[in-house]
């Protein structure tokens, strides 16, 4: 059975090793011979007998992407019994993303969901005893998917994408209604009107493209979460860390009530930061929900930067925070080195029971020991120990591809309107766009595009 | 007590669009069929417009008779004014319309029916369906009379329990005063079928001599009129024809519909049925569309000996004296007399999710069913169910399997699938946007698509058969040459792409290049292509369409192919989808509910996710190897 051919990224995304993108599917061969390049230029790679490894340069076009190993594998002996493309790379986890988008610009797309495993059970690969278990990670993977898909979805985005689907869906109905009722809707002379509409649009994707490159669809990133008591110095933290007076300090413990969010970049490593109101026990419900919020977006950190204050004696309240913090990565961080010290890095830790977290003396207020804090963020992220969410990741690269396919249809729509093509041939691109832009709303385009009909255009007997 | 007992194959109930392609197929696929309804004067009646086609439902019509159905053939023999629809767009949503002469399309369909052998009209009310043991006996008519048949056709159209509103007026008739079927309804129920109430209307039938025509616009038909019909000869549909006239309605208008709208059974609340978006009464519209200052009205004839008109775009359910007033504000209308009230009518139909693909119902062995009865409308809609019903029913009897076309094959299929799959909340009307693959399923096309299909049924004979697969073969013949002949850029070359406004050529190229071109076609190049050998008008029709479109016709080839992958997966008969554990609970309930047959028929089920899809193949494979191991 011919099945289009999937890719992913098959590793965390850490920057400790390497990782692989792997391809499947009838296209592998050709789609890696366009992009692979070895050291004297050779490029076929198809031509090689099943299960080598080659080393080489993935490439688009001139442009060189990353130093790679390859392991070629050809149906019927491989993982999804199909011809899969494995490829190692050494470039830390922004270039495994470079590498898997240039695979799909040369024909693949994002694999859905526990894809690969799907199609090694449909193959025949796996055996019958784990389907239950082939259906769990389907399931496992999707319910991230959908959730990450439209819940971290930023807001401001996620308008953005249903305003421009919405008015590619509002140019179908004219033109449908129109074909309908030709007698009561003309549409002559449409073909111009509609191009400057179809390039606003594509003009927004391709902002929003633009915005993707730097991880803007998505919060791709290491989660990081600031924590502490009240009135330690928290959004002071983040404030030095984002440049930025973002977080209202005041002297009043519990001022920030709510979660304030924003994302930094150390020199490539994106830092989703998350400033919590300080945990403690209160009675103000306002600030109540402020503190529960904190529990939960503990429960995504990737990373948790604890802060104390130095100049004040550690309590039971550390102490509760401490004991939520027991499987996370923490870097403890004792601010206020402009006052005078009354705790010390042995007492936190022993407070704390852990041993091996960093402890950092800062000053968020005039800035020590901020260049020290990102030096010890940057050296985790390379040991390995902290890493980007692959789902997360994984989903910004489908999103961005369904962007593209979105962008790809409304420019067939320009040349059919160029060609002088008649006006349904608009309608079979603008649907393809707009069923592009609703794999990232969630929406399809069958009921909706008839309710647009019949709820803007008067039509019938 | 002793009453009428008599066996039939087939039992096909009502006698609309759909009963008349039901038992005309039944009947000439070999079965002893016999055909029911309340008025024998009333077989294959236009209650409403006076057109077959128009956009998409063109298409039905060309696909009815490429299967081997008689609406083509029947209104080629009674139309009055013909227009193709669309030309100046692509040729996939050309459509062909005609306007009927309604007493003669009505008496020509029955004469067929007649003269049909194996067929028996016979004029009486059905009110009970005898169902034993899951599977369908016959029915019982109103008189105690029992037919006993293997398999029944319900085309009941618009006529259980119906009743007619106008204003405060309600008459328990069917359309056009003729009687009602009170009783089906009931004996449906108790069978465990769930009946749907939907509304629609029609506008006011007006005496032609009451208008004043020099206040509108004269409608004409073409001038070279195209047959419904891949039978009929050309030559014969080339007759005088009648017109139809266009004028408007005004904001007088539609302050006196305003004014008047609590007095509309609609609004008061008194129809409790759901009415069609895309046919909305005029008051509808008014209130929906309020910023539009008019409204087009179109006076199209009923017939050539009558002087009804009918007044297309102002159905209505007001009061009889706001009718009078509301029409009489219209430009040309201004002394009219009515013949007919406007009126909406209410009826049962079943919720059609119940329907296989085949139009068999899933809880009933042999019960099959077309039609508005299945929450359509329009007449072509109905006749296309009808005739799909009708061959199941036949392909049943003779123990083949069922006919069922999908969504890459026909607008029959993309009707059906809608109807046994969606979520339907009003009657189902066709629409070109609905056909995901529109630019394969053109009207120009329907023979090469479908009458194979036909053949293998058994409605086309061989003489037609043979004849498709020689169009089949100059088609491919032709379009293989096209692409080979090279163009020159010589002085003759130059004069005609000239002649056409066209870009002269600066090096040679092909023919197919030149047919590309917006403002050329096949036909117009035959000057420059010598060798060109001489073909019918259909051939190079097909060869013109076949090498202007060729990439989207391409594209499209290769998304029915992906497709076709789902619609291959089947799925089992009466599946209990709670045993797949992993599936959400929602789609769970919607399988549940609708049954699909094969694994493409669930994915356009609203409610289940690609995931849920996902599962199902998992689970599927699963089940055959299991099933292979044993």
């Amino acid at each position: 059975m011919a099945t289009e051919t999937i890719a992913a990224i098959a590793t965390g995304m850490t920057n400790a090793g390497i990782g692989i993108v792997r391809i499947s599917g009838e296209e592998s061969f050709p789609i890696i011979d366009q992009i692979y390049r070895s050291r004297n230029g050779r490029t076929k790679l198809s031509e090689s007998p099943s299960h080598t490894v080659h080393y080489g340069y993935i490439c688009d076009g001139e442009k060189v992407i990353d130093e790679v190993m390859i392991l070629i594998l050809k149906a019927p002996n491989t993982y999804t019994m199909e011809d899969t493309v494995e490829i190692d790379c050494h470039g830390g986890a922004l270039v495994l993303k470079r590498v898997l988008e240039t695979v799909l610009k040369y024909g693949a797309r994002p694999a859905e969901p526990g894809e690969f495993t799907k199609r090694a059970f449909l193959n025949g690969r796996i055996d019958l005893t784990q389907a239950e278990s082939v259906i769990d990670v389907i399931n496992a993977q999707n319910d991230f998917a959908l959730e990450s898909s439209l819940h971290q979805l930023q807001g401001t985005v996620k308008e953005k994408i249903k305003g421009i689907r919405g008015a590619v869906l509002h140019e179908i109905a004219f033109i449908e209604s129109a074909l309908d009722d030709p007698e009561h809707i003309s549409i002559d002379g449409y073909g111009e009107e509609l191009m400057k509409q179809v390039d606003a649009l594509a003009f927004q994707i391709k902002d929003l493209l633009q915005c993707s490159e730097n991880g803007a669809l998505l919060k791709e990133g290491i989660h990081t979460v600031i924590i502490g008591k009240p009135n330690v110095g928290k959004s002071s933290l983040m404030n030095a860390l984002t440049g930025r007076d973002r977080a209202i300090v005041t002297e009043v413990a519990g001022t920030t009530r709510d979660i304030l969010e924003d994302q930094i970049n150390l020199n490539g490593i994106t830092l989703n930061m998350t400033d919590t109101a300080g945990i403690h026990d209160t009675s103000d419900t306002v600030e109540k929900i402020g503190v529960e919020k904190a529990k939960s977006s503990l429960d995504q950190a990737d990373l948790v930067i604890y802060v104390a204050d130095s100049s004040s004696p550690l309590d039971q309240n550390d102490k509760r925070i401490f004991d939520l913090l027991k499987e996370k990565k923490v870097i403890v961080l004792l601010n206020k080195s402009d006052l005078q010290p009354v705790i010390s890095e042995q007492d936190i830790l022993s407070l704390a029971e852990k041993s091996n977290d960093p402890v950092l003396s800062i000053s968020a207020k005039d800035g020590t020991g901020i260049k020290e804090l990102e030096h010890v963020i940057r050296k985790m992220f390379f040991q390995g120990e902290i890493s980007y969410n692959n789902e997360i990741v994984i989903t910004n690269i489908r999103q961005k591809a369904a962007l593209k396919e979105a962008l790809d249809s409304l420019e067939m729509v320009k040349q059919s309107i160029q060609d002088q093509m008649p006006e349904d041939f608009y309608s079979i691109d603008l649907v393809n766009a707009c069923d592009a832009l609703g794999k990232i709303t969630g929406e399809s385009v069958g009921e909706d595009l008839v309710n647009e009909i019949f709820s803007k255009f008067c039509m019938g007997k | 007590m002793p009453c009428v007992r008599e066996e039939y194959d087939i039992c096909v109930v009502g006698a609309g669009h759909a009963g008349c392609e039901a038992a005309l197929a039944c009947a000439r696929l070999g079965f002893q069929t016999i055909m029911f309804t309340v008025s024998v004067e009333s077989i294959a009646l236009m209650p409403c417009n006076p057109n077959i086609g128009g956009t998409s439902k063109g298409h039905l019509v060309r696909e009815i008779d490429a299967l081997g159905g008689q609406m083509g053939i029947n209104i080629d023999k009674t139309f009055i004014q013909s227009k193709m629809l669309n030309v100046s767009k692509g040729p996939a949503v050309h459509s062909l319309r005609a306007q009927a002469d309604k007493a003669e399309y009505s008496r020509r369909m029955r004469m067929t029916l007649e003269n049909t052998d194996n067929l028996t009209i016979r004029q009486a009310e059905v009110t009970e369906l005898m169902v034993e043991h899951g599977a369908v006996k016959g029915v019982k008519t109103f008189s105690g009379a029992m037919y006993f048949s293997k398999a029944v056709v319900l085309c009941t159209g618009t006529y259980l329990k119906s009743r007619c509103l106008y204003g405060d007026t309600v008459n328990y008739t069917g359309p056009n005063g003729l009687q009602s079927a009170d009783c089906l309804s009931e004996s449906l129920r108790e069978h465990g079928i769930e009946l749907f109430r939907f509304k629609t209307g029609t506008p006011a039938r007006i005496d032609r001599r009451s208008v004043d025509f020099s206040k509108m616009q004269e409608q004409k038909g073409d001038e070279r009129v195209v047959p419904f019909s891949f039978t009929t000869d050309p030559e014969e549909v080339q007759i005088d024809q009648a017109s139809c006239w266009l004028t408007y309605t005004n904001l007088k208008t539609h302050e006196i519909i305003k004014d008047n709208l609590d007095r509309s059974p609609l609004y008061s609340g008194m129809i409790e049925g759901t009415g069609p978006r895309y046919c909305p009464s005029i008051e509808d519209k008014v209130v929906k569309f309020a910023d539009k200052e008019r409204h087009q009205v179109f006076i199209e004839p009923e017939g050539l000996y009558t002087n009804e008109m009918y007044v297309g775009g102002m159905s209505s359910s007001l009061p009889e004296d706001v009718q009078y007033q509301m029409y009489r504000s219209v430009a040309g209308l201004e002394h009219v007399k009515i013949v007919r009230n406007a009126y909406a009518i209410e009826y049962d139909c079943i919720n059609p999710r119940q329907l296989y693909p085949s139009l068999e119902f899933k809880k009933i062995k042999g019960l099959f069913s077309g039609g508005q009865f299945n929450g359509s409308s329009g007449y072509e809609e109905a006749a296309a169910q009808g005739l799909v019903a009708g061959v199941n029913a036949a392909m049943s009897l003779k123990g083949k399997e069922p006919l069922v076309l999908d969504r890459s094959t026909s607008y029959i299929g993309v009707l059906i699938d809608d109807l046994v799959t969606k979520d339907n909340h009003e009657p189902y009307r066709m629409m070109t946007s609905r056909a995901e693959y529109r630019l394969l399923l053109r009207q120009d096309n329907a023979d090469l698509r479908l009458t194979k299909i036909g053949y293998e049924i058994g409605l086309i004979d061989q003489k037609r058969y043979e004849g498709i697969l020689e169009k089949e073969r100059l088609i491919e013949q032709e379009t293989e040459r096209v692409q080979h002949v090279n163009i020159g850029a010589n002085a003759l070359v130059q004069k005609v792409l000239k002649e056409h406004k066209s870009t002269p050529l600066k090096t040679g190229t092909t023919l197919a290049e030149l047919i590309r071109r917006p403002e050329l076609s096949y036909e117009s190049l035959a000057e420059i292509d010598e060798e060109r050998p001489l073909l019918p008008a259909d051939v190079a029709e097909q060869v013109n369409i076949n090498i202007k479109y060729d990439g989207y016709i391409r594209r499209q080839l290769k998304q029915v192919k992906e497709f076709k992958k789902l619609e291959k997966k089947k799925l089992p008969e009466h599946f209990d989808y709670n045993q797949v554990n992993s599936l959400r609970i929602e789609a769970k309930q919607k399988l549940n509910l609708c049954q699909p047959v094969n694994v493409g028929q669930a994915s356009r089920i609203s409610g289940v996710s690609p995931a849920d899809i996902s599962v199902l193949l998992v689970y599927l494979e699963q089940m055959n190897r299991k099933n292979s191991e044993d």
